[in-house]
């Protein structure tokens, strides 16, 4: 235990000169699949005595857990330091009144009296020699990206793609990818949503077919997080240290990722030192847009989607009557008779609620005439319901901002109830409106912001799609 | 002061009471506090789930069955709703034990009016030696200590088995997993966190009954 208090310390001092004593996994070594990750003892999946092996052999080493500062305690899994994330409770196990933290419960108990295992990162991976099969073609502006995107992943480089919705990022990661994955390189592609890992996994493993992929978040089936090419929620990069050569963080300005500062340091902590950090983002927040004003922060820009057609500008209209008939659970005669009109053309419809429970009202209202469903983010039967959208088995989906981003329906109406609800922000209305007009055979799409009084954050939307549909052009 | 569920920062309103006097310390913000569906009127008098008026079904077969009156009354203090569900699975069993804290003030309010006056000895649903090491602490325990008591130990467990991991009939045919320690001539409340189909609590009534005891009450959570 002394022994790691004295390395975490010098670890955290200089962390690229005092990397710890670690050897490199063996290979073909049956324990290459803990490599690069920090768990607790309760999350060990070896007996004791294989642990004690591995420990002789510099392959795992013991951390501290929790460390007392002057006036706090830090998590040396979550990395919080923020005092109210700490309490104390009478532990059975150490007989004392123990300190835990509560950042990161919901990954299991971090105890003050049970270290932390952190498993060696030196693993060596397979070099793939030519591990695309993707048949696709990229359009110029992708691969201008693409090439980017191969560069900092060989110069181990920072990189902000900001890409507008649909210009089709996914594909322009596979350059970059099979140049990491023909070195032998660990690479990570994280992001803060599940959906979105759920949508992107499928899409991995037909174009990377020999390359071993997992995709790891809350309730996946496959928990082990062993691969080579890993997808991740970025929760998950709590369990990870110094791992990965290339990190890619999809949606970099999503809700939890873009204001929580413990998963931030995760994502820093997961990736090497000397790693490769790549960003993708439709609408990057204030704080990313001053670093690429600032000229710190390399950015390449992509304001056209794959199919050339420009992003569909939303309209607002003005519901005076909205919010006082959401409150009476029902809606405004006006957008019923918008919502059947709508129904009579070949398109489905998506609808934006501000609320779990304005979302089901308006699924109740509708489900009388219509194959309606509702979603939200604690909704267990959600993956489904998005699979019986896509598969057309029903007409609309009523969500809330859940939905924003990540998921891709090909022809798609999209309305926005109350759109002056503080919960559409600039970002999450620029993310709704790219929802329409994704696919090439059908590349426009109705965008409606209906609302009772204008807000900063629906005019400044509709300017910023509006300055994309510019530049775009002008390319 | 945070909210102990959510972390949000909560902001009593000033007012002069507040100002003049001491202040009871907020563990709650309203959006959380207003989740819990606390039970007021219990539905039904043996039970006391709250959905039900008269003596419940469930309770009909209890009294109509080898058990009958083993068990005087169930109290509970929340109902077990989607809510609770959620706050029970990071409590018990993700570990967040702080969270009690949430329970605090509802629950003394409860026990002080059913059973303050009653004398009782407080006695914990005991757990197999893993599961408290596994859980690093005993709930029933910990909810004891809330309401300011010592608890009681006449009771120790055989077995480890799980019962939330068990239907309804399969709990109702196991065996009595408990074995009696120490018996006792007053009055006992159990405690535990939920009551479900109300089999553990009977099974450590049966033998503090068939010991002697005259009155076996259980004091839960949630119902």
């Amino acid at each position: 235990m002394k022994a790691g208090d004295a390395m975490l310390k010098r670890f955290k001092k200089n962390p690229s000169s005092n990397f710890p004593p670690f050897q490199s996994f063996p290979e073909d070594s049956p324990y290459q699949f803990l490599s690069g990750k920090i768990l607790t003892q309760t999350e060990l999946p070896l007996p004791v005595e294989e642990l004690q092996l591995l420990e002789e052999q510099s392959l795992v080493m013991k951390l501290p857990s929790l460390t007392n500062t002057r006036s706090t305690w830090q998590c040396h899994r979550c990395g919080t330091d923020k005092p109210y994330f700490f309490a104390r409770f009478p532990h059975a196990g150490c007989r004392k009144k123990c300190t835990y933290c509560r950042n990161c419960i919901m990954m299991g108990r971090v105890m003050e009296c049970e270290p932390l295992y952190w498993f060696s990162p030196l693993a060596v991976w397979k070099k793939h020699h030519s591990p695309c099969q993707w048949e696709g073609e990229l359009t110029n502006a992708q691969s201008n990206a693409a090439e980017h995107i191969v560069l900092a992943i060989e110069k181990r480089e920072e990189l902000l793609v900001w890409a507008v919705c649909g210009a089709g990022k996914t594909e322009m990661l596979f350059p970059g990818l099979t140049y990491a994955l023909r070195q032998g390189m660990r690479v990570c592609l994280a992001t803060p949503r599940t959906d979105v890992v759920r949508e992107l996994f499928p899409r991995l493993t037909s174009s990377f077919p020999e390359v071993e992929i997992q995709a790891l978040y809350g309730d996946s089936e496959e928990k082990s997080g062993s691969a080579q090419l890993l997808m991740a929620t970025t929760h998950q990069l709590y369990r990870y240290s110094q791992a990965f050569d290339v990190m890619i963080i999809d949606e970099i300005d999503a809700f939890p990722f873009h204001n929580d500062d413990s998963l931030k340091w995760a994502a820093k902590r997961a990736a090497k030192d000397h790693a490769s950090q790549i960003y993708l983002t439709a609408t990057p927040r204030k704080k990313e847009k001053r670093r690429i004003r600032q000229k710190q922060l390399p950015t390449v820009f992509i304001p056209s989607r794959f199919h050339g057609y420009p992003l569909p500008v939303p309209t607002l209209k003005l519901v005076t009557t909205l919010r006082s008939r959401l409150s009476k659970g029902t809606l405004p005669k006006s957008i019923l008779q918008r919502i059947f009109n709508q129904q009579t053309g070949k398109r489905q419809l998506l609808i934006f609620a501000s609320t779990i429970q304005y979302a089901e009202n308006i699924k109740g209202i509708l489900s009388s005439r219509l194959l309606v469903s509702s979603v939200h983010a604690e909704d267990p039967a959600r993956a489904d319901k998005i699979l019986a959208f896509r598969n057309r088995e029903l007409d609309v989906l009523v969500t809330t901002t859940i939905l924003e981003r990540g998921v891709t329906f090909p022809s798609v109406d999209v309305f926005v109830i109350d759109a002056g609800h503080q919960v559409f922000d600039e970002a999450a209305l620029v993310q709704i409106a790219g929802r329409a007009g994704r696919s090439h055979k059908d590349p426009d799409g109705e965008v409606i912001f209906f609302h009772s009084g204008k807000t900063n954050a629906m005019f400044e939307a509709q300017e910023a799609i509006h300055q994309m549909n510019i530049k775009a052009k002008n390319q | 002061m945070r909210c102990v569920i959510c972390f949000e920062s909560v902001l009593p309103e000033v007012n002069w009471t507040n100002f003049l006097l001491v202040q009871k310390e907020v563990k709650l913000c309203t959006t959380c506090f207003e989740k819990f569906d606390v039970i007021t009127e219990p539905g039904c008098p043996l039970c006391g789930r709250a959905d039900s008026s008269g003596v419940c079904y469930d309770c009909e077969r209890w009294e109509g069955s080898s058990y009958q009156g083993v068990l005087t009354k169930n109290v509970s203090v929340f109902s077990y709703n989607d809510f609770a569900r959620e706050l029970v699975a990071r409590w018990k069993y993700r570990g967040d034990f702080t969270l009690i804290e949430a329970f605090a003030e509802a629950a003394q309010t409860k026990y002080k009016n059913y059973f303050q006056m009653m004398e009782a000895d407080l006695v914990a649903i005991p757990l197999s030696k893993e599961r408290l090491l596994e859980r690093g602490f005993n709930q029933s325990d910990a909810l004891i200590t809330l309401l300011g008591v010592s608890p009681h130990r006449f009771l120790k467990r055989r077995g480890s088995e799980k019962q939330s991991k068990k239907g309804r009939s399969e709990r109702l045919l196991g065996e009595n997993p408990f074995i009696l320690v120490k018996p006792t001539e007053r009055p006992v409340v159990l405690v535990d966190d939920i009551y479900t189909t109300g089999m553990t609590v009977r099974h450590l009534a049966l033998l503090l009954r068939e010991a002697g005891c005259p009155e076996v009450y259980s004091f839960t959570l949630f119902r």
